[in-house]
């Protein structure tokens, strides 16, 4: 499978989807202008991902800031998660937040109210 | 010759313009279409500004996050009745800035036939606590879909939310079709 690399900026996260290597990562600001197209090829390639990837996942969000159309999609990609960790796949969310920022923390609680898969949350140094 | 004087209503406009902002602790003032690089370039002057003033990080965040949804709000919603219901995305869009408090503005066209269910829904979320925001919330993630204009429906919860302050809103008729509809966001300045 053909990693995806993406250098974040001022509006879009940084990502890093490398099989070969066992790193999945979605870091920074997520606000994109059009939401579907920056996510859809991320939903993708989970999918292929679900189909030929055995090994345990650990995904990793490290976000300081996204927009609600961007949680949306956040949500279809932790979806992706659920349903292999369904398929009894070893999934494992890593929620990275400031420790200053409660609204992040919270935002991982809920995510992992909404989602039926591991979601650990990790504080750092903001 | 003539017509490269200015003439002098229009000079005393930006002088009055000038009073009004400052009368009024207004530090941005935008009018016009809001486009997703406008939407950049206003966050990461807000950003600067608030750095530069040594803002504490929680009400940096609110500001950011408020702004982002407010802008997104006109850019995807604004309507103009006079072209028959286009959505042209234009608007007003104003930052105040006081000791206590940042207000965030927004003001922008919607159609008539708009106004109730707006209100409604604004009413509603002014009518709720913080856990049945929090539960509306994650009831319209999981179920809400994208709209056409890739709004989630989440954008009023957020701002209610993230402020823990009441919208203040209003609507002022401007024709039979037409209605302006006017949103102040209130986050406290937090030490």
């Amino acid at each position: 499978m053909e990693a995806i690399k993406i250098q974040g900026g001022d509006d879009i996260p940084s990502v890093i989807l490398d099989a070969e290597n066992g790193i999945f990562q979605i870091s920074g600001r997520s606000m994109p202008e059009d939401v579907t197209a920056f996510y859809d090829p991320i939903l993708e390639w989970l999918e292929e991902l679900a189909e030929e990837y055995s090994k345990k996942i650990v995904f990793e969000f490290k976000l300081e800031y996204f927009n609600t159309a961007s949680s949306k999609l956040l949500l279809d990609v932790l979806m992706k998660l659920e349903e292999m960790h369904e398929d009894d796949k070893e999934v494992l969310v890593k929620w990275y937040f400031p420790d200053d920022d409660e609204d992040m923390e919270e935002a991982g609680e809920e995510y992992a109210d909404i989602v039926d898969v591991p979601i650990e949350l990790v504080s750092y140094e903001s | 010759m003539e017509s490269n004087k200015i003439n002098k209503s229009f000079l005393d406009a930006v002088m009055e313009f000038h009073k009004t902002m400052r009368d009024n602790d207004i530090s941005l003032v935008y009018e016009g279409e809001i486009t997703h690089s406008i939407t950049k370039a206003f966050t990461s002057l807000t950003e600067k500004k608030m750095n530069d003033d040594e803002e504490s990080g929680a009400t940096q965040r609110k500001v950011f996050h408020v702004m982002v949804e407010c802008l997104q709000n006109i850019s995807k919603h604004a309507e103009n009745p006079s072209e028959s219901y286009s959505k042209d995305g234009r608007g007003i869009f104003m930052v105040h800035k006081t000791d206590e408090v940042y207000k965030i503005t927004t003001g922008n066209l919607i159609a008539e036939e708009n106004v109730v269910g707006l209100r409604e829904s604004l009413e509603m979320l002014n009518g709720m606590n913080k856990d049945e925001l929090k539960a509306l919330y994650k009831q319209q993630i999981r179920e809400g879909k994208l709209s056409e204009k890739k709004g989630a429906g989440l954008g009023f919860i957020d701002i209610a939310r993230k402020t823990g302050s009441q919208l203040d809103f209003s609507f002022k008729k401007v024709d039979d079709n037409t209605s302006f509809f006017i949103l102040t966001t209130v986050i406290q300045r937090k030490k």
